[in-house]
């Protein structure tokens, strides 16, 4: 069974999420590979892919600086900034008072002259203070100026639920953001996508939304020689295929594509070979690879932490609806994060959240494999 | 003595024995080193003044002329020459005559959206924006012609602009409230009170980032000073406390300077403000707070010129509150009808420009057809800019998808796989999007 899982899942970027205390908790297939299965040199969690692409950055270019609560001497909240305040010095790893709205703007205002900012909020939940700057004084200025002054700015930190943290701090703020012209909104999930994803954003002359994932930070994936690379980047706008199929396409960022891989694993046991695609950039969102898999599939399911309502599946799905309509066999399957504030009691969290098997009735569904509609309680 | 002799510090709480954490806050380099390496500071021990500073500049005590305390500039006797006085004068003058010609474009149709007008407080304008080197940043509110002007973009890209013109200073792309020249270091224009001010200090922290971390000199011999302009009704607004803070924490080159014209729209000061002695906030930060009649451009001048200095010595923010008055209302469409005409009779007669004029006169720094000569001069110039303006393409079709980005591969990548940027019927705006 481990050589068909393999075979299906190719270079190695299964893995799983914590689901917290109360939930399973299943070990990533990663570390039970035996030691001649060789696609990949080394295996390092998303918070040393993090770490790694800031200090790599950070070096190459002094105008590189990094600002926001508990970043320097608590090594950052979750300590992703970890030895850069010990490196780089206090002028360039910058603690912060509470004041979101304040070195927003700040930061904002250092990226009109040039220097690149990295403003990490200690979740994307507190940017709701500093929006104004995000939209207002940083995606809307290049065009406002005419060009004179561009925004090199990068807006970092965790997104979307965690295990337990209660509604104010669960928010997926993808559909948010992506909404905004201006704006590139990048969502990494393995350890190669967030060094790739995040240097990229560095280096890119325009302002940049990272929407990490908390429970994600922890997770190791094995990583390629060259996505260890200190000049290794990737491609904002492009999406990855992380699997190949031919029934149903399931597109996923961040966590949930974790819970789509392992969809997929069950579906396949059905007979039912499902492409799952790692949007990895929301805004631009990669519709000429999402396209091209359903016209190969015919079928969509769209997979989202956040809610409902005008969130990214509803774009994606009108992007397909517009450019492959007749290529649709099945109505598309959206599946998405419950329509409630997120709750705090354990089994209602897992209700309000996407699971596996939702993902997995909603490709059947998608399939004509008929299955209930209604959600397990 | 200095015109900061007016300020009172409210005493330091006395430090404990029991060792306080700390702060790690950057730029622990020393400051650009001055000849003068006293200069101006807070007098280590003023004594805080046993009586309550009367109110100042709000609307009633205005009009009934009791508690009207005199600006604490010791300048009467202000010491410009012949050259200065009539480049202030000439700067007051276009910014006056170019807001009055925005009005009558705005009632013909030439101009439209929202148009706030600076009528009135061009002496705050002049007196600190005459006064800045090249490489300083001036960061406005959607009241920003005026500060444009004085800055240095020319007039005729300003009108433009707001004729919504592809030759004016953005294209025609921001408007009346989003000026931005990069070559005269004009940041905005912000739409959203209060969304200037981080902006503003992120710019001085920028500065002094540059000298500090980058080491790159400036040519200014000391700091890049940033001039942050912003009402009374900011005064309120979250942003202006938590940039107080930062700025003095950090030490940022960096003068905030309030219009206070005691009016936000229709809000007066008084009904909005719970303590509406705005200068007395900034000690409260650590930094010093001046009060300055903003309607004498020499007596701005000066409180500008030492504010100025501080910052690029690195020495730090500067709180400073003009009083000053809008003539016209809000914006074009602001019927102006809550505000006491009385008041507003009070405010005329303290005109700036005719107030300069008076004192360049007096004191014999030019005679009256000099004067003369200079406004024909900007009526010109105005006329030139209107025509000019009038004469501009709108802009073509193709320029609305432009400058969204710095990168256009933000666009992404179109239904044929490569970059939508890369299609050229995309950028001329003829392909369906």
């Amino acid at each position: 069974m481990l050589g068909v899982a393999r075979r299906k899942i190719g270079l190695g970027t299964f893995s799983s999420p914590i689901l917290g205390q109360v939930l399973q908790r299943i070990r990533p297939l990663g570390s039970v590979l035996p030691e001649n299965y060789s696609t990949a040199a080394k295996e390092i969690t998303v918070r040393e892919a993090l770490n790694s692409a800031l200090d790599e950055e950070m070096s190459a270019d002094p105008k590189v600086l990094l600002m926001g609560e508990e970043v320097g001497e608590y090594q950052g909240a979750y300590k992703i900034s970890k030895g850069l305040l010990e490196k780089y010095g206090p002028e360039r790893v910058l603690d912060t008072p509470i004041t979101e709205a304040g070195f927003t703007g700040i930061g904002v205002g250092a990226a009109y002259y040039g220097l690149r900012p990295i403003i990490e909020f200690m979740t994307f939940n507190f940017s709701m203070q500093a929006i104004d700057h995000i939209i207002n004084s940083a995606a809307k200025t290049n065009y406002m100026s005419a060009g004179q002054i561009s925004v090199p700015i990068v807006f970092r930190g965790p997104n979307g639920a965690a295990a337990g943290v209660g509604a104010q701090h669960s928010q997926c703020f993808a559909a948010w953001y992506a909404h905004v012209p201006g704006l590139k909104v990048l969502c990494p999930y393995s350890s190669e996508d967030a060094r790739g994803l995040l240097k990229a954003a560095i280096r890119d002359p325009d302002p940049v939304v990272f929407l990490e994932n908390e429970l994600l930070y922890g997770e190791t994936f094995p990583v390629s020689a060259e996505a260890l690379d200190s000049s290794f980047c990737l491609p904002i706008g492009k999406a990855k295929i992380e699997q190949e199929g031919k029934h149903v396409t399931i597109t996923a960022f961040s966590k949930m594509v974790g819970y789509a891989l392992q969809a997929a694993e069950i579906l396949s046991k059905e007979g039912i070979n499902a492409e799952v695609i790692n949007l990895r950039s929301i805004r631009p969102l990669d519709r000429a690879t999402i396209n091209a898999s359903v016209r190969k599939t015919n079928r969509l399911v769209t997979v989202e932490e956040g809610f409902p309502q005008h969130g990214v599946g509803s774009e994606i799905c009108m992007s397909v609806i517009e450019e492959s309509f007749e290529y649709l066999d099945a109505p598309v399957e959206r599946i998405a994060g419950a329509d409630v504030p997120t709750p705090y009691a354990a089994n209602l969290e897992r209700m309000a959240v996407p699971q596996v098997d939702d993902i997995v009735r909603a490709a059947k569904r998608a399939c004509y494999r008929a299955v209930p509609m209604a959600a397990a309680a | 003595m200095s015109a900061f002799s007016a300020v009172k510090i409210l005493p330091s709480p006395p430090i404990t024995a029991r060792s306080t954490p700390k702060p790690s806050f950057p730029f622990v380099f020393s400051s650009p080193s001055s000849p003068t390496a006293g200069g101006i500071h807070r007098p280590a021990a003023a004594p805080l003044s046993s009586s309550p500073r009367p109110l100042r500049a709000v609307s009633s005590h205005v009009l009934s002329n009791e508690q009207r305390v005199a600006s604490h500039s010791h300048q009467d006797e202000a010491e410009v020459t012949r050259e200065e006085a009539l480049d202030l004068y000439e700067d007051m003058v276009l910014g006056r005559s170019f807001e009055d010609m925005c009005a009558q474009m705005y009632y013909r149709g030439k101009m439209f959206g929202f148009v706030h007008l600076y009528n009135g407080q061009e002496a705050v304008s002049t007196g600190f924006i005459r006064l800045l080197q090249p490489g300083d940043s001036v960061v406005s509110t959607y009241r920003d012609h005026v500060h444009a002007l004085s800055k240095g973009v020319p007039a005729r890209a300003v009108m433009a602009e707001l004729f919504g013109r592809t030759t004016g200073c953005c294209r025609g792309q921001g408007g009346s409230m989003h000026m931005f020249s990069a070559p005269h270091n004009l940041i905005g224009g912000f739409a959203f009170i209060g969304e200037g001010i981080p902006v503003a200090t992120g710019v001085a922290f920028s500065s002094r980032y540059r000298h500090e971390v980058l080491e790159e000199a400036s040519p200014s011999g000391g700091l890049d000073v940033t001039v942050a302009f912003f009402g009374d009704g900011t005064c309120n607004n979250g942003q202006f406390f938590e940039c107080l803070n930062m700025a003095q924490l950090w030490k940022l080159p960096i003068v905030f300077v309030v219009e206070n014209n005691l009016w936000a729209i229709g809000m007066s000061h008084l009904r909005a403000t719970s303590d509406p002695v705005i200068w007395k906030k900034g000690p409260a930060f650590g930094m010093p707070g001046v009060h300055v009649d903003g309607m004498d451009v020499l007596k701005v001048r000066a409180v500008a010129k030492e504010a100025i200095e501080r910052a690029r010595r690195g020495e730090g923010p500067t709180l400073v509150e003009c009083e000053t008055y809008r003539f016209r209302g809000h914006s074009l469409a602001d019927p102006d009808e809550l505000r006491n005409p009385d008041e507003k009779a009070h405010y005329a007669a303290r005109d700036p420009i005719l107030a300069l004029k008076k004192h360049i006169i007096e004191h014999d720094l030019a005679n009256e057809s000099d004067l003369k000569g200079i406004e024909k001069k900007i009526d010109d110039v105005i006329e030139d800019a209107v025509e000019f303006a009038d004469a501009s393409p709108l802009p073509p079709r193709s320029q609305l998808l432009e400058n969204v980005f710095a990168d256009p591969k933000g666009f992404g990548i179109g239904p044929d796989g490569k970059y939508r940027c890369e299609d050229p019927k995309f950028t001329e705006g003829t392909a369906q999007v």
